[in-house]
């Protein structure tokens, strides 16, 4: 687990940041409302006195939910169609990767 | 407003027949309940209200969870898709749910002020805007419909409630609507390697089929390795040399040095068409990232071309090259 230092904030904001995924925690915003906990199907949030802490990085599957459920974008993740028939299309045909009602299977 | 439709908690023999449908791939997007506000019971207006989306199974699973209680349900509009899949799109979203509270006049329907959504529903739905623009607070019930019984005690689910897990149950369920949708890509090659290869050119697309449709799902927590592509690559390997010993065995393959590099080649041919089975088993699991499953089509992909490549020049060579020396 990395501990970046990001420049784009007057004060610099400690960042929870890992290679394995997309997944940025900032502790510094957490309001321990939480929601994240809650909603994580990995438990990837953990509650940790008066912040969340972040339990298991590499288990997150970055399904977005605790960004949506986040109310102080203390939490940031790339989400969004992660089905390697969709991906393997759109690679192919440079169309973004779609799924759903339009999924047309394999 | 729309008017309150009546449901009970019984599944039905028709409903089971839409179940083995659904899970067989008939009519993929025709799984569908009308959307809207439901009782279950005979609720009143301080009872919860429940969301689901318009998958069938999705609004089976939880009418069936409610037994015995005095619910509303109110569906979204998720053109009949499961809620997990529907919240990543965003049909199972903020939106969707703050209309349908609109459209089904869910504010005169009941007194109290909370829904009570599928954690997994998650994804699509920012409780804090609902709340805010609906005046309804969003509370994320459990993973499962089956726990719902068990979290309306204290309305709070366990660590354990909270957890998606993939246990061989839901895994196999998923085998024959694998083999299902596959079925454009390995009936003709069994067609064609039965026109070409005989007996045992159908019988390496039917170890293909069983390794990656089949005992993948079943093995998956078992294999080795991270990477469902490079456990996909392991089992599919297995699968080649089990062909090559069937051969050996039945089929007057021989050990020689032309034998071996036609053994080579069927490993090479067979291992990649497993794995990719493999890799897109990413998309029926709930424990893969989107960026695991990028970095895995980058990896792999070109590796299964270069493999069957491979494969195809050195069973190109063996039969062009009459070697029959023994080693």
């Amino acid at each position: 687990m990395n501990l970046l230092q990001v420049t784009d904030e007057p004060v610099a904001l400690e960042v929870v940041a890992n290679e394995m995924n997309t997944l940025r925690y900032y502790p510094q915003r957490c309001i321990n409302c939480g929601m994240c906990t809650k909603v994580c199907p990995h438990g990837v949030f953990a509650p940790n006195g008066a912040k969340v802490k972040v339990a298991d990085h590499t288990g997150c599957i970055e399904c977005g939910a605790c960004r949506m459920n986040c109310p102080v974008a203390a939490i940031e993740v790339d989400s969004g169609v992660g089905c390697a028939a969709a991906m393997i299309r759109a690679a192919l045909t440079g169309k973004e990767p779609t799924c759903g009602p339009d999924c047309r299977g394999i | 407003m729309s008017e309150i439709m009546v449901t009970t908690s019984e599944i039905t023999a028709a409903n089971r027949r839409d179940h083995r449908l659904a899970r067989l791939a008939w009519d993929r997007m025709g799984h569908k309940v009308a959307p809207g506000l439901y009782r279950l019971g005979n609720p009143t207006p301080s009872s919860p209200v429940f969301v689901t989306g318009n998958y069938s199974l999705s609004f089976d699973a939880l009418r069936s969870a409610l037994t015995g209680m005095d619910t509303h349900i109110m569906v979204l509009d998720t053109k009949g898709i499961n809620v997990w899949c529907a919240a990543g799109k965003g049909t199972f979203g903020t939106e969707e749910v703050i209309e349908r509270i609109e459209e089904t006049g869910l504010k005169d329907a009941v007194q109290q002020r909370t829904i009570i959504l599928p954690q997994l529903g998650a994804s699509g739905v920012n409780a804090h805007e609902v709340r805010r623009r609906s005046g309804f607070k969003v509370e994320y019930g459990p993973v499962l419909a089956s726990d719902i019984g068990e979290y309306m005690k204290s309305h709070e689910a366990t660590p354990e409630m909270r957890r998606i897990r993939f246990p061989l149950k839901d895994r196999m369920a998923l085998v024959p609507v694998e083999i299902v949708n596959y079925l454009k890509f390995w009936l003709p090659a069994a067609l064609l390697a039965l026109l070409f290869g005989g007996l045992f050119g159908i019988l390496a697309v039917l170890i293909v089929v069983a390794f990656g449709l089949i005992l993948f799902p079943i093995l998956l927590p078992y294999l080795p390795t991270r990477q469902f592509s490079s456990k996909g690559l392991i089992l599919g390997a297995l699968g080649g040399m089990l062909f090559v010993l069937l051969q050996l065995q039945y089929g007057g393959m021989g050990l020689d040095l032309q034998g071996l590099i036609v053994a080579a080649a069927e490993v090479l041919l067979m291992a990649p068409p497993v794995a990719y089975f493999a890799l897109n088993f990413t998309g029926s699991s709930p424990i893969a990232s989107r960026t695991g499953v990028r970095r895995e089509i980058f990896r792999y992909i070109p590796m299964f071309v270069i493999m069957m490549a491979l494969g195809v020049v050195m069973a190109v060579i063996s039969a062009l090259v009459p070697f029959g020396g023994s080693l």
